[in-house]
């Protein structure tokens, strides 16, 4: 709502308080001001001209010279290049040394030989939005009534002397969408009275009765409908002071009947309509729902289908208006206009917002409608309205109303008592300080011990329980006020979860591994919401997607990872290494939430280590990203119950791919992105990972036990073993861990050997074992036995050789 | 004979002199004080002498031999200290050159705001609560007093996947859950991290996905008055103690009465600048006494209980406090950017 604070003046008394000040007040006590505008910000020397004389340029087409009068001692020449200029317009003349908006300064200038003294202006040129100024002078200048003076300040003549507060009003306060909802709220801050229009009764020969019936079918939606009829009214523009107000407040002037209503429409926030009587085509208002597939052209020139969903307006037949929206095109006020049907209506707020929602048309009605008008103002703004139109289009307005009224409106009646208001608030508000703050709102309120009963006026529809009163009181005595407090009571320790301290480890651990944490969309396309998933489900996929690449939810991380990569790997960067924990969404069939699960994944590709002048450059390889989560996993206590085993999967390499398990069970995969989508999406080799992080931290682990200190020493064994290339390390291993016993404390390959030397076909594998007996000293003796039978498992498990 | 000692005593001393390195100083320890040596020699003929003139010669010879062996010794230190500061010249490096650098990774931003949040309300008691991030009409708008058709609902469109469930547009589903699993009891106190999705076009302010957090208290006689305080304490804790707050009437469906938290304006200390619009101050959060209805039906009787709430955006958080322009770089995740909030302030 954008609030003139020249006009709200004529509500209430703002001396002493400016538009700053005030903008500052209200925002502290309840509706935010987004800004305050003053509108003729850096304009200065803009007069009102008399166009004395008007001829072509005598040597330019588009030009005309004019000889103007701006209340100077001598009229100066001024080349002005709009086609609608005239001889004895009145003008806007920005006169030599004026200054427009852009810091545009106006000086003496010569166009094609001719001098020029200043510049004939048009509205837009004095900083008006284009989509505001009357469609007459949307192509040229601006010309003021005859009977304007010359040489007056043409910037206050069209209201622009102004400042503008822009409130940002949240959806509870739509009685501020009028200028007398602001009235009451500035005079409730500052504890001014508010004057409201009082429009005088109007006696005529005629009754408005004798020339309109109004029936309403559609109750609910309408409860109340009011109809005056407006004879003999003259179409033209409206004063002056109502186009700048209208200007001022975003809706663009047409006629005197059309700005008279939305006039209203500001100062009551009543929306109204205009009918032309003599277009209806009947003498007859029947509000009702539409008919399915009923159409109607509004004032738009839309042609719009209807359902029964929709309010209409009809003539008894056919519909004249889509209710509470926008008039029809069929009776729209015209220049031929003489006899005007005003409505003013109470529609409910959700049949209009469909209405709006299904033909996305918001207007100033329809969003006043939605939000809710205040019954009580529905009679005074059509009385109010009819008056104007008899002032400034020369109408003659007819006796009475014709009503259709079914509406009971019952002021809310809310109570509270003292104790609650201040329990809820935390200071110490007395009950005479409240009855001021009612008293302030215009409340009526009467107090009974320690309960004080408020009657809320209809206009203010947002107030129905004690919370809401509370929240009156606690704004106007002012927020500054409330003391600072700690909440007081039982005391409740604060923690993570073991699950959340879980997640904080493992993400530190793979930082302090080197790896960055990214956060991706949720959000991704059909090809990618599938990809590297671990489980093949149906993705969930959004309703109306605001476009393809968001329209499903993903089931894996890695796609979103590599997306990442490949950005960065565009811009100058050559060694990457990302993670990210999230969750992934799988659908469930017969559940309505879909599953989610928490992931872990991580993309690493180029150098992983990188010691620059000294030349030492080695990139990333499989061992390195296995490396990382086996020492995640060693950190979560998990290391023996985590495999590693060779697996293929789509969009990994086939040779270079391992699934992880836990206890067993598949969570995730480990390997290098196969190369034809690294060559997809530019990237070079690059390792990515992927687990179920859920099944992860919610492993169970041991509880963590003392080991003694060894005090004997152990015994190392090393052996290297010939095997058929495909034999794993972890089949061999499992051998020796098995037959080892007891007595074998540990064992780790040291190394691996395919080269040359080896017979076709071999390699060889060197594992280290390391004996150990916490009760005594081993002895080459004491192993023998154990460390025979390990050789001979393997050779006879796994035709392992004693490499020699 | 006392001659011949007094001679070699003196030709010694040369020798030791002119010694260039320990091996040269080596061999004339051995060829003048072993057993071997001149010394030696010359006292083998003492038998010759008489008694009374013995002990002289041998005091004299042993004179002798202390003073060649004391100017070995004294030589050889000059030696050893030369030779240390020949090896230590030979191993010098350039320190100037960097070192080997220790890669590590780091937070992204917005885990990082969002764990020093999180660390600063479990010091004030209390826990961290998590729930779906895909969620139930129910619990995203109607348990919070956003009943269908409600024109607050027009806030934050939302992104459906069926008429009753949607992609959550703001954590407090999450509250919703969390208080109907007390059965309504008290106390109550979360805060609840997570990421949410509303229908905008991204652009430099605006983003389809982002964070929020928001906190819950419940218990019997929690005040307004308890929320300002606390709110005062986060805001000094995360933008610093000359921070002030106030707090502006506002609306949420869920709360009742409802505030905006602004705190002074970092920039030009409350006087007014293009930082704060010329207001001195700066919005941060939205919160409110929880309303009567959210508490109904979440099962708390709301003549007893009472609480507030509060929600904030991380991101807009992390913005003001490093000065980001761009929600955008919060998701590309641009590693220029992402290496930057490696640093502890
Ligand atoms: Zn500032």
């Amino acid at each position: 709502m954008l609030v003139s604070y020249k006009w709200l003046q004529e509500y209430v008394d703002l001396s002493g308080v400016s538009a700053e000040e005030l903008g500052e007040k209200i925002t502290k006590s309840g509706i935010e001001v987004e800004g305050v505008e003053t509108l003729n910000e850096g304009l200065r020397g803009v007069v009102v001209g008399h166009v004395l004389e008007c001829e072509k340029h005598p040597n330019a087409e588009k030009l005309n010279k004019t000889l103007v009068d701006i209340g100077a001692e001598e009229p100066v020449q001024i080349i002005c290049g709009a086609p609608n200029v005239a001889k004895g317009q009145k003008v806007a003349v920005a006169t030599v040394g004026a200054v427009l908006p852009g810091n545009f300064k106006i000086k003496k200038a010569k166009l094609r030989g001719e001098v020029s003294n200043g510049m004939i202006c048009s509205l837009q040129e004095l900083g008006i939005e284009a989509k505001l100024v009357a469609k007459e002078y949307s192509e040229g200048i601006f010309v003021f009534p005859e009977d304007t003076e010359v040489g007056q300040d043409a910037l206050a003549l069209l209201g622009r002397d102004d400042q503008i507060l822009e409130l940002g009003l949240t959806p509870n306060r739509a009685d501020c969408l009028s200028m007398l909802g602001v009235g009451y709220e500035v005079g409730a801050i500052l504890g001014k009275d508010v004057k409201l229009p009082e429009p005088a009764p109007t006696t005529a020969s005629e009754k408005a009765a004798d020339y309109i019936k109004v029936n309403v079918e559609a109750k609910e939606d309408n409860p109340l409908y009011v109809a005056k009829v407006i004879k003999n009214v003259k179409i033209g523009p409206s004063p002056l002071w109502m186009q700048s107000r209208l200007m001022a407040a975003g809706i663009r002037p047409h006629n005197n009947v059309v700005d008279i209503t939305n006039y209203i429409l500001l100062e009551y926030g009543q929306p109204l309509h205009a009918f032309d009587y003599d277009l209806l085509g009947s003498k007859e208002i029947l509000v009702r729902r539409a008919k399915q597939g009923e159409e109607i052209t509004t004032l738009d020139d839309a042609k719009r289908t209807l359902s029964e969903d929709h309010l209409v307006i009809t003539n008894g037949t056919d519909p004249v208006a889509l209710a509470g929206v926008m008039g029809g095109a069929n009776s729209e006020v015209n220049a031929d206009t003489t006899t005007v049907l005003l409505e003013s209506a109470y529609f409910t707020g959700p049949v209009i917002r469909k209405s709006s929602k299904d033909h996305g048309l918001r207007s100033e009605a329809s969003a006043r409608y939605e939000k809710g008008v205040d019954p009580e103002r529905v009679h005074p703004a059509a009385e109010r309205a009819a008056e104007l139109m008899a002032k400034y289009a020369g109408g003659e307005v007819l006796e009475g109303s014709v009503v259709a009224d079914t509406l009971s409106v019952e002021p809310a009646v809310v109570s509270v008592t003292l104790e609650k208001i201040n329990r809820v608030i935390g200071a110490e508000v007395s009950m005479q300080q409240v009855e001021d703050i009612f008293a302030k709102l215009k409340f009526e309120s009467t107090v009974d011990n320690d309960t004080i009963t408020v009657t809320v006026p209809t206009r203010r529809g947002d107030i129905t329980i004690e919370e809401d009163l509370i929240e009156e009181v606690a704004r106007l005595y002012g927020y500054d006020n409330v003391p600072k407090t700690l909440p007081i009571g039982a005391s409740t320790p604060g923690k993570l979860s073991e699950y959340q301290q879980k997640r904080r480890l493992v993400r530190r651990f793979l930082e302090g591994a080197g790896l960055y944490q990214a956060v991706t969309y949720s959000l991704t396309s059909k090809d990618k919401a599938t990809q590297y998933a671990l489980e093949k489900r149906d993705p969930v996929e959004l309703a109306m997607p605001m476009s393809e690449d968001r329209s499903l939810l993903r089931l894996s991380i890695v796609p979103q990872l590599l997306e990442v990569l490949k950005y960065n790997l565009a811009r100058q960067t050559d060694s990457m290494a990302v993670y990210e924990t999230g969750a992934v969404f799988l659908k469930q069939d017969g559940e309505d939430l879909p599953l989610e699960e928490e992931h872990l994944a991580a993309a690493v590709t180029g150098l992983w280590e990188n010691h620059q002048w000294q030349g030492e450059k080695k990139p990333v390889d499989f061992y390195v990203v296995k490396g990382i989560l086996e020492g995640m996993f060693a950190k979560l206590g998990l290391e023996d119950k985590i495999a590693f085993a060779a697996a293929e999967k789509d969009g990994m390499h086939p040779g270079r791919t391992a699934e992880v398990s836990l206890n067993g069970e598949v969570i995730g995969f480990v390997g290098q992105v196969h190369p034809t989508v690294q060559k997809d999406l530019d990237l070079k080799e690059t390792y990515v990972f992927e687990l179920n992080l859920k099944a992860v931290l919610e492993a169970g682990t041991e509880p963590l036990q003392y080991q003694a200190i060894p005090r004997y020493p152990s015994i190392t064994r090393d052996i290297a073993l010939v095997v058929d290339k495909n034999k794993t390390a972890a089949e061999l291993q499992n051998i020796i861990v098995e037959v080892g016993g007891k007595l074998l404390k540990d064992v780790y390959v040291f190394d691996l050997y395919e080269g040359e030397r080896m017979e076709e076909g071999k390699k060889s594998i060197a594992f280290s074992l390391k004996y150990f007996d916490p009760e005594k000293t081993l002895t080459d003796e004491d192993i023998a036995k154990t460390h025979e039978k390990v050789l001979k498992a393997v050779e006879e498990q796994a035709g392992a050789t004693l490499r020699g | 004979m006392q001659e011949r000692l007094k001679e070699l005593q003196a030709e010694a001393l040369e020798k030791v002199a002119q010694a260039a390195d320990l091996k040269e100083l080596n061999d004339i320890r051995v060829s003048y004080l072993g057993k071997k040596g001149p010394i030696t020699e010359v006292l083998k003929g003492m038998g010759k002498l008489s008694p009374e003139e013995r002990p002289k010669m041998g005091a004299l010879a042993n004179e002798v031999r202390d003073m060649i062996s004391g100017a070995i010794e004294e030589k050889q230190i000059t030696l050893e200290k030369a030779a240390v500061e020949k090896k230590l010249a030979a191993e010098k490096i350039d320190v100037t050159l960097p070192g080997r650098p220790v890669s590590e990774g780091n937070h992204h931003p917005l885990t990082r705001i969002i764990e020093e949040i999180e660390d600063l309300f479990i010091g004030m008691g209390y826990t961290v609560a998590e729930g779906p991030e895909v969620e139930k009409d129910y619990y995203n708008f109607e348990a919070l007093n956003l009943p269908k058709g409600h024109p607050a609902r027009d806030m934050q469109d939302s992104f459906y996947i069926t008429e009753e469930i949607l992609l959550r547009t703001h954590t407090s589903p999450v509250q919703a859950r969390t208080m109907e699993a007390r059965n309504g009891k008290g106390p109550v106190k979360i805060i609840c991290p997570g990421k949410v999705y509303r229908r905008d076009n991204d652009d430099a302010t605006h983003s389809h996905q982002f964070t929020q957090i928001e906190g819950l208290v419940i218990d019997e006689n929690i005040r307004l008055s308890d929320l300002k305080g606390t709110l005062d304490v986060f805001a000094k804790k995360m933008f610093g103690a000359d921070r002030e707050i106030r707090l502006r009437p506002s609306f949420f469906p869920f709360t009742e009465p409802s505030v905006e938290m602004d705190i002074s304006c970092k920039m030009c200390g409350g006087k007014g600048c293009g930082t704060c619009k010329g207001t001195g101050w700066i919005e941060i959060l939205g919160a409110g006494m929880v309303h009567p209805n959210v508490l109904e039906m979440a099962g708390y009787d709301s003549k007893k209980y009472t609480g507030f709430a509060f929600g904030m955006g991380p991101e807009r958080i992390a913005m003001l406090k490093y000065g980001v322009d761009d929600i955008r770089h919060f998701y590309t995740n641009d590693i220029r950017f992402l290496k930057q909030f490696s640093v502890t302030e």
